[in-house]
């Protein structure tokens, strides 16, 4: 256990040092960052200035080098916007996202095991239809435009939840509404072929021969060995969840990670974008990490060996 | 990291005898007419491409016209609506039905055309890393590894901010972060592929490692290709209306369905329709997609088939 932990960990080590690399490359070879990071009115003496007190005219090598090592250090740079280091304030703005992100992951669990199951049990009938058809539109549709339909109808229309912003469980309902339901849909249809898969075992039909109630044979001979691949699929879905933040917080306005990254790519804030990708990927790294451990935990069958 | 789950999706490697075995052009349009969700993907896919190709006969206006005097007006059959805009004009008076029009054609080619981009870059890198094993498969896979640790549309926002907007760039962009899948599962099914017989005979008879690849074992790999590019297209369609949303898709004057949303945000509370008709344009195209590619994976991958 302990030896497969170490081992993980340091399998992140390569992955890192790659992240490391392609935002390198992105902010270094694919454009003059001097033009990143200044406005469009600098003389080219305020070019030149830059160019020399951050390296720039320094070998690419070397810059990648130093680079490195502040990243190793957490120092990421000083924002331009808010003349702060980069890297507190993202971290200043990870509560936030995380509430959203924890909240959407409920309502995503609660909307997507009983769907699935029911969708399972009462397979090829009219009801499996119904949710299967409801986890298909919820994959169909953007994400943004349901929160912005979402804002028309229940904050424009009736006026029973705030239009944006970030409060009291009021202002959280929406956005993670929002999160929760494109999420729920790909979750469902999981489920669903997961608990399909389970129910024709040979152990169901001998609790089945028995003569259990089908309540207890479903929930609990099937559902207990059908949430091993759930935790799995939860885990998987958080790098999307992540994606859908993005999104999400900006038609919210949430004070959240993705918000802030959205602004600075769009005012070319490259210290605060490159602070976030790093934060950002290092979540979905310990996320994995996370989501393997549990897997290996509910299912005593996987060695550590892996 | 090792993962023992693939998502769903991916294919694990093939049982010896059941590739290439594809049914035939006439067969398949029988099985596309049995399957319900089939025939309505495909009829909504075949309608969303003929509206992209004849786009400037379908339009009744050029999309990008501004009419300052028909600003915000609602679709025709509504009250204050016009006849002469059946769904109505946005915040510059532009007419919605055209830019929808227009804008199929963003959706299409971005859609199909990063599919491309992906799918050769994945395949190609894919077979190298099955073919080749040792440290081939591990720098590319680590490297695969990297790519899924960073939310694609984060990689791909960072990329357009500094390479800037445009229909171009976003397929390559889309394309180009968007590998890893196709990596992932090419890799899977040439590592069980170059195993079988014919695989090892072309072998001995000293075929090159080129030859192999591309004669041997690509074709065996082209059903989970075909697979796996049904559902990108889907989602690559909402990544584009995505990051146009957000202001750094498409430009205009090109249309996109998420540009068009984007704008008629602003003015929900009183002209819902500017926002509400691009959404439910991309969600009946994607849904089209979805049913489309659900269907020709049961069809040339019964081992993905959703068991029922």
């Amino acid at each position: 256990m302990r030896n497969y932990v170490v081992k993980m960990v340091l399998q992140i080590v390569p992955v890192l040092f790659l992240i490391s690399l392609i935002v390198f490359i992105l902010v270094h070879v694919t454009g003059d960052p001097v033009n990143l990071m200044l406005p469009e009115t600098a003389t080219e003496a305020d070019r030149e200035a830059l160019r020399a007190a951050w390296g720039l005219d320094r070998p690419l090598y070397e810059q990648f080098g130093t680079f490195l090592g502040n990243v190793v250090r957490g120092d990421f740079g000083t924002s331009f916007h808010y003349g702060e280091k980069a890297l507190p304030l993202v971290l200043e703005r990870l509560p936030a996202s995380f509430e959203l992100a924890v909240a959407a992951m409920l309502i995503a669990v609660v909307l997507a095991l009983p769907l699935g199951i029911l969708s399972a049990v009462k397979r090829n009938t009219v009801l499996d239809l119904f949710i299967s058809g409801l986890a298909v539109i919820g994959k169909a549709m953007p994400n943004f435009w349901m929160g912005i339909m979402l804002i028309l109808i229940f904050s424009v229309q009736l006026g029973y939840l705030p239009v944006s912003g970030r409060g009291g469980l009021a202002h959280l309902v929406l956005p993670a509404f929002t999160l929760g339901v494109g999420l729920a849909a790909q979750m469902t249809r999981l489920i669903r072929s997961n608990m399909l898969e389970i129910l024709g075992q040979d152990y169901i039909r001998t609790a089945r021969s028995k003569g259990l109630l089908e309540a207890i044979v479903v929930g609990k001979h099937a559902l207990r060995n059908g949430m091993i691949p759930v935790v799995t699929i939860m885990g998987l879905q958080f790098t999307s969840l992540i994606g859908g933040t993005l999104v999400t917080e900006t038609v919210f306005a949430w004070p959240g990670l993705g918000q802030l990254l959205v602004t600075s790519i769009n005012t070319r804030d490259m210290a605060i974008v490159q602070a976030a990708v790093f934060v950002i990927a290092i979540t979905v790294i310990v996320t994995n990490l996370l989501t393997d451990l549990v897997y290996r935990l509910l299912d005593p069958r996987i060695k550590y060996n892996g | 990291m090792a993962r023992e789950l693939e998502p769903a999706g991916a294919g694990g490697p093939l049982a010896d005898g059941m590739a290439a075995r594809r049914p035939g052009y006439r067969k398949l349009l029988g099985l596309l007419w049995r399957s319900k969700t089939g025939t309505t993907g495909a009829i909504i896919v075949l309608l969303t491409v003929i509206v992209a190709v004849f786009a400037p006969l379908i339009a009744t206006h050029d999309p990008g016209e501004l009419d300052p005097l028909l600003r915000l007006k609602p679709p025709a059959w509504m009250e204050g609506g016009v006849d002469a805009h059946l769904l109505g004009t946005d915040n510059l008076g532009r007419d919605i039905f055209s830019r929808l029009v227009y804008g199929a054609r963003v959706s299409l080619i971005v859609g199909f055309g990063a599919v491309l981009v992906s799918g050769l870059l994945g395949a190609a890198l894919g077979l190298l890393a099955g073919y080749y094993g040792r440290w081939v498969s591990a720098t590319i896979m680590r490297t695969a590894d990297a790519f899924l640790a960073i939310p694609s549309i984060l990689l791909m926002l960072v990329v357009l901010a500094v390479v800037g907007p445009g229909l171009t760039t976003l397929i390559f962009v889309i394309g180009l972060t968007n590998w890893v899948s196709y990596a992932r599962v090419v890799r899977g099914e040439v590592l069980s592929i170059k195993e079988r017989d014919f695989v090892k005979a072309a072998r001995s008879v000293g075929a090159s490692g080129g030859r192999i690849m591309l004669r041997h074992i690509l074709p065996n790999i082209a059903s989970s290709f075909i697979v796996l590019s049904g559902l990108n297209v889907a989602t690559t369609i909402l990544m584009e209306a995505s990051l146009s949303f957000l202001g750094l898709g498409i430009k205009s004057p090109d249309v996109s369905w998420g540009g068009m949303l984007s704008d008629g945000r602003q003015y929900i509370a009183t002209s819902w329709w500017v926002a509400a008709l691009p959404g439910i344009a991309i969600t009946i195209t994607v849904l089209g997609v979805i049913f489309l590619g659900d269907w020709l994976r049961d069809v040339l991958d019964p081992r993905m088939k959703t068991k029922d």
